[in-house]
């Protein structure tokens, strides 16, 4: 006999509840934005704690990844050490996903985001982003077999992303008619991929060109759809402090053609002949 | 050549870190069940008490945490805790407190079962004797409860073992974790390498969880013969 107990049923509803009730009222109270006073990322609580924490991707070659000596290469992991090193400080990496990459900053969890941030409006909301030192647009990235070359033979099928990228946003808001597979990391969605779970990929074209480099049976139908966009760095709102010492770093930066040089050196070996520096790189000197 | 993949698991430091990752999941594991079973025993016996309002709040603890999923409950203690109460230790701590709570909620119940299940005329005859609650507790319920929850507690260290591969939801560098940075970092000289990077991981989650299962099932059998 199936005896249910309502006691418990009630008790656990009420549990639950009361515990939403609390962290959303807490959530009022305090918005995740700095207060200038007690500010742990501030440039001065940096360096007087003498290490930078950034936030960067740990499976994404060549933007952030591990090598085989288990030491932290990349695009976006030199920008750190360099931005570190300016700053007289050690960096320290926080390895983070595409979708806690805003939740790490506002759990105080590390003080700036080096992990292939896009600009978006709806992210411009709950962090602030320094200049851009990258530019970038969603791609389609399908079988050779069966390549997608236009949106409109996407209609009604598959198409994986992962979640929290400007892809699965893009899609989401401007391309309802597409069904989406959402996957947490990098490694899921490639593989699903490869697992033909779908027609096709959506991602930043510049992951793609990378990708497809070493997965010859696959082409990136589509070069770009949506607006180009922009990669930067990002703090945690209101951390004027960090924001304009990044914007002077990355001016800097420029200046002395730094990020030509860490295209060449970290870039160029995965993307081949097809991608132009100038294609990734912004000149504004 | 045929089997080329594997030698992804011993290039550069790749096994090292794998290793690394494997003691990070089982220092987690063994730490959350320590705290856990000895709260667990706290709770499950309070709950053996006749008063009604610490059995209601340690009720409402234990379905709280059985009812959340365990990503939910990590991204509780990682995201929020430090964001609304500046709670800011290292990832492998919350993931340890998060683990603990947990455990104690699931062990508090078993320890609830087993207290009660103790046959009624060993709890009388205590009482007969003149020993205390505290003395009955610890001479008589105790432990004749180990050896029932025995088997539903070798269950639940594996389960927590087996858990550990969420942590890479909240940045721990576990097993899982190191593997997918291996297998990313090794995709176009190694394609095949996610084969043996998982295929590595599952055989060394098995070595660690199989032995508890064994001795799980082997305490079962005893107590039915």
């Amino acid at each position: 006999m199936l005896k249910i107990n309502w006691k418990k049923i009630i008790a656990g509803a009420v549990a639950v509840a009361g515990a939403v009730a609390l962290l959303a009222g807490s959530s009022y109270l305090k918005p995740a934005t700095v207060n200038a006073a007690s500010n742990s990322s501030s440039v001065s609580a940096i360096k007087k704690r003498g290490t930078l924490r950034v936030a960067v991707f740990g499976d994404l070659p060549p933007y952030g990844w591990v090598n085989k000596d288990g030491k932290r290469v990349g695009y976006d992991v030199e920008l750190a050490r360099r931005m570190a090193k300016d700053l007289g400080v050690k960096p320290k990496f926080i390895q983070v996903n595409a979708n806690n990459r805003v939740d790490t900053l506002n759990s105080n969890k590390a003080d700036i985001v080096l992990a292939n941030f896009t600009v978006t409006p709806e992210r411009k909301k709950v962090v602030d982003f320094a200049k851009p030192y990258m530019k970038v647009s969603v791609g389609v990235v399908s079988p050779k077999k069966k390549a997608i070359t236009k949106v409109s033979q996407l209609k009604g099928k598959k198409v994986i992303v992962t979640k929290g990228t400007t892809a699965e946003n893009y899609f989401t808001s401007k391309q309802p008619g597409v069904q989406l597979l959402k996957f947490d990391s990098k490694t899921q969605q490639f593989n699903a991929l490869k697992n033909n779970r779908a027609a096709a990929l959506a991602d930043d074209n510049s992951y793609l060109y990378a990708w497809v480099k070493n997965n010859p049976k696959y082409t990136v139908g589509i070069k770009s759809i949506g607006p180009k966009q922009y990669i930067s760095p990002a703090v945690k709102k209101g951390n004027k402090s960090l924001l304009n010492w990044s914007n002077k770093e990355i001016t800097k930066l420029n200046k002395e053609d730094f990020f030509t040089k860490d295209y060449n050196s970290q870039l160029k070996p995965y993307f081949g002949s097809e991608v132009k520096p100038s294609d990734i790189v912004l000149n504004n000197k | 050549m045929a089997h080329s993949g594997i030698s992804v698991l011993f290039e550069g430091t790749n096994f090292a870190r794998l290793m690394g990752g494997l003691w990070t999941s089982v220092w987690i594991a063994v730490v959350s069940l320590a705290i856990g079973l000895l709260l667990g025993t706290i709770f499950g016996l309070l709950r053996t008490l006749p008063s009604r309002i610490i059995r209601f709040i340690l009720l409402l603890y234990l379905e709280f945490f059985r009812i959340l999923p365990t990503v939910v409950l990590l991204f509780l203690v990682y995201y929020i805790l430090p964001r609304q109460f500046n709670v800011n230790l290292p990832a492998t701590w919350m993931a340890v407190l998060a683990f603990s709570l947990w455990v104690a909620a699931e062990f508090s119940d078993i320890v609830r079962g087993a207290l009660e299940s103790v046959p009624k005329h060993q709890r009388e005859s205590g009482l007969a004797l003149g020993l205390n609650q505290w003395q009955l507790f610890r001479y008589v319920l105790l432990p004749q409860a180990i050896q029932l929850e025995l088997p539903a507690t070798i269950n639940l260290a594996t389960r927590v073992i087996k858990t550990t591969s969420l942590l890479l939801m909240i940045s721990v560098m576990d097993v899982i974790n190191v593997g997918q940075q291996i297998i990313e970092a090794n995709n176009q000289t190694h394609p095949t390498g996610i084969f043996w990077v998982y295929g590595l991981i599952f055989i060394l989650y098995f070595i660690v969880d199989y032995p508890l299962s064994l001795w799980a099932k082997h305490l079962t059998a005893k107590e039915e013969h």
